[in-house]
């Protein structure tokens, strides 16, 4: 295998003194989708908002360990926190448009990050919105409520949003939790497109979806890193027991 | 006793309870209303007090009350807000910032005359702002701000956390996301505290009473170093320390003071519904 895009290494994160994570070692390989996945409480959500430090913003955390993203450690001292997140996308579980349009919603970050030419910015919105799948469906709202969309459009709206920086990895934390069966596969296939082109991360919402999208798959309970394989493996031979059982329904 | 009853009671003694609220303050008004609206024209309204202040108009004391009420505002809406921006956004859970919280809500309390007096010791006699629209000014800001704090900072915390963490994720800087998202949200909220700290400002006689207010002084202050006259003083003047004042006039200040201090009261109605409409969520 390459270079790893993401290399997490040995890392261990507490809240209030209690673990989430522990003495987790990871390598997520560029251009592929990694599933991370096992049942609730598993460090899953805080595993993703450390790679792109939006566990900052929390209070009482404590980590220990090293976050490499192209063989940088993005938690060394002066690290630009606000490019990093605009190398590494997130999407999260609910759909959340910001106030604004949709058009708004899909520049908010290129705006914050400088950009101002008007041809450059309608460049922007119309890959954007066509990459997440969406541009068809939007072209003629553009200028309407962000939150006047359905919920499956919302969410494909936050993929856009965070396409709109050309970010190099993408990471998505249960982002079809909410969205019905056609919408959920509207966002997959549009996840299969984007592969091609960035680093995936993604929390499925179910063991059939992470075994639908995941190319590279890691099982986790209770804050530890229990398997982690290929993806076609992990869903048909798994090794660990507890990953078997999780996989075919015994627990979760 | 059968229970319908018993609840009937009970909804006849809430009714009344709201009655014994509403009644006097429309007797109030409509009194003011009917016996000062005699008083009102055009010479009252635009012109100099005359015959010690028992004839002529009162516009001195229009114009010091709505310079003070916008001395008021240039000082207290930054700070206010700032400090509101401060402890909902950037200040973390320390001790010093229960301090501060507790130090608000306990300004909130204190007599307006207290703060009157503090003025006086602070920007008349050690700045040296002398008996000035500027001094009266930053008196009433210091009694309004815990107004604007307080409400101002529910206001900030309602806007869901949700969109910070958005606005962060796609690079934004703190400031970037409260500028951008958590400002133009709360607004609402803030232009409330806002003006219900500057109506409560406008008609104070109390903390003007040492820092700025005249007497009688029938002409336009000519700078915010000018004492003025002032509408709340200038009632308590007409009404208890000028023997053989027409009742007429003092029902007419009165009406002007309480119009001036419900047309905000309507602005602010108006600028909050507005912005509700806009908002999304």
């Amino acid at each position: 295998m390459d270079e790893p895009k993401i290399r997490i290494e040995n890392v261990s994160y507490f809240y209030d003194g209690k673990p989430a994570l522990r003495q987790v070692t990871l390598d997520v390989p560029a251009h592929a989708i990694t599933v991370i996945f096992g049942p609730a409480g598993g460090g899953k959500t805080t595993l993703l908002r450390l790679i792109n430090r939006l566990n900052d913003l929390v209070e009482g955390t404590r980590m220990s360990g090293r976050v490499l993203l192209d063989g940088e450690d993005i938690y060394a001292p002066g690290t630009d926190v606000a490019a990093l997140r605009r190398r590494v996308g997130m999407v999260f579980a609910l759909p959340l448009p910001l106030p604004g349009t949709v058009r708004e919603n899909v520049l908010y970050g290129p705006r914050l990050a400088g950009v101002r030419g008007r041809t450059q910015l309608e460049e922007i919105l119309v890959r954007s919105l066509t990459q997440a799948a969406l541009w068809e469906e939007v072209k003629d709202r553009l200028d309407d409520p962000a939150n006047a969309l359905s919920g499956g459009q919302q969410q494909r709206l936050c993929i856009a949003r965070s396409l709109a920086l050309e970010p190099e990895v993408l990471l998505l934390d249960e982002p079809t939790s909410g969205l019905d069966p056609i919408s959920t596969g509207k966002v997959e296939e549009s996840l299969f497109q984007l592969k091609q082109r960035y680093t995936i991360v993604i929390v499925p919402h179910s063991v059939q979806q992470a075994a639908r999208v995941a190319d590279y798959a890691a099982f986790f309970l209770r804050g530890e890193l229990i398997e982690q394989r290929v993806g076609r493996e992990m869903f048909t031979a798994p090794r660990d027991r507890r990953a078997e059982d999780y996989i075919t329904g015994r627990f979760g | 006793m059968n229970r319908y009853l018993v609840q009937r009671a009970g909804f006849a003694l809430l009714a009344l309870a709201a009655l014994v609220v509403v009644v006097p303050i429309l007797l109030v008004i409509g009194t003011i209303v009917v016996r000062g609206m005699r008083a009102i024209n055009w010479e009252f309204l635009t012109a100099m007090p005359r015959d010690g202040m028992k004839a002529g108009g009162i516009l001195p004391a229009i114009v010091g009350t709505l310079l003070l009420s916008v001395g008021t505002a240039l000082v207290a809406i930054p700070v206010g807000v700032g400090g509101a921006i401060y402890l909902s956004e950037y200040a973390r859970d320390t001790w010093l910032t229960r301090a501060i919280r507790l130090a608000i809500i306990n300004l909130a309390g204190i007599p307006s005359v207290v703060y009157g007096l503090f003025g006086l010791g602070l920007f008349v006699l050690f700045l040296h702002f002398g008996t000035s629209i500027v001094a009266g000014s930053l008196t009433l800001a210091i009694m309004t701000l815990p107004i604007i704090i307080s409400t101002a900072e529910e206001a900030l915390r309602s806007v869901p956390v949700e969109f910070r963490t958005v606005s962060a994720s796609l690079g934004g800087t703190r400031w970037q996301g409260i500028r951008n998202i958590v400002l133009p949200q709360a607004l609402p909220g803030i232009i409330t505290g806002v003006i219900l700290g500057l109506l409560r400002a406008a008609g104070e006689t109390a903390p003007i009473l040492f820092t700025v207010a005249a007497f009688y002084l029938p002409r336009l202050p000519r700078s915010p170093l000018d004492q003025t006259m002032a509408l709340p003083y200038h009632l308590y003047v007409i009404s208890t320390q000028v023997p053989g004042m027409p009742a007429q006039v003092q029902y007419g200040t009165a009406l002007v003071l309480l119009a001036l201090v419900l047309s905000m009261n309507v602005v602010a109605t108006v600028i909050r519904s507005t912005f509700r409409r806009r908002r999304q969520w």
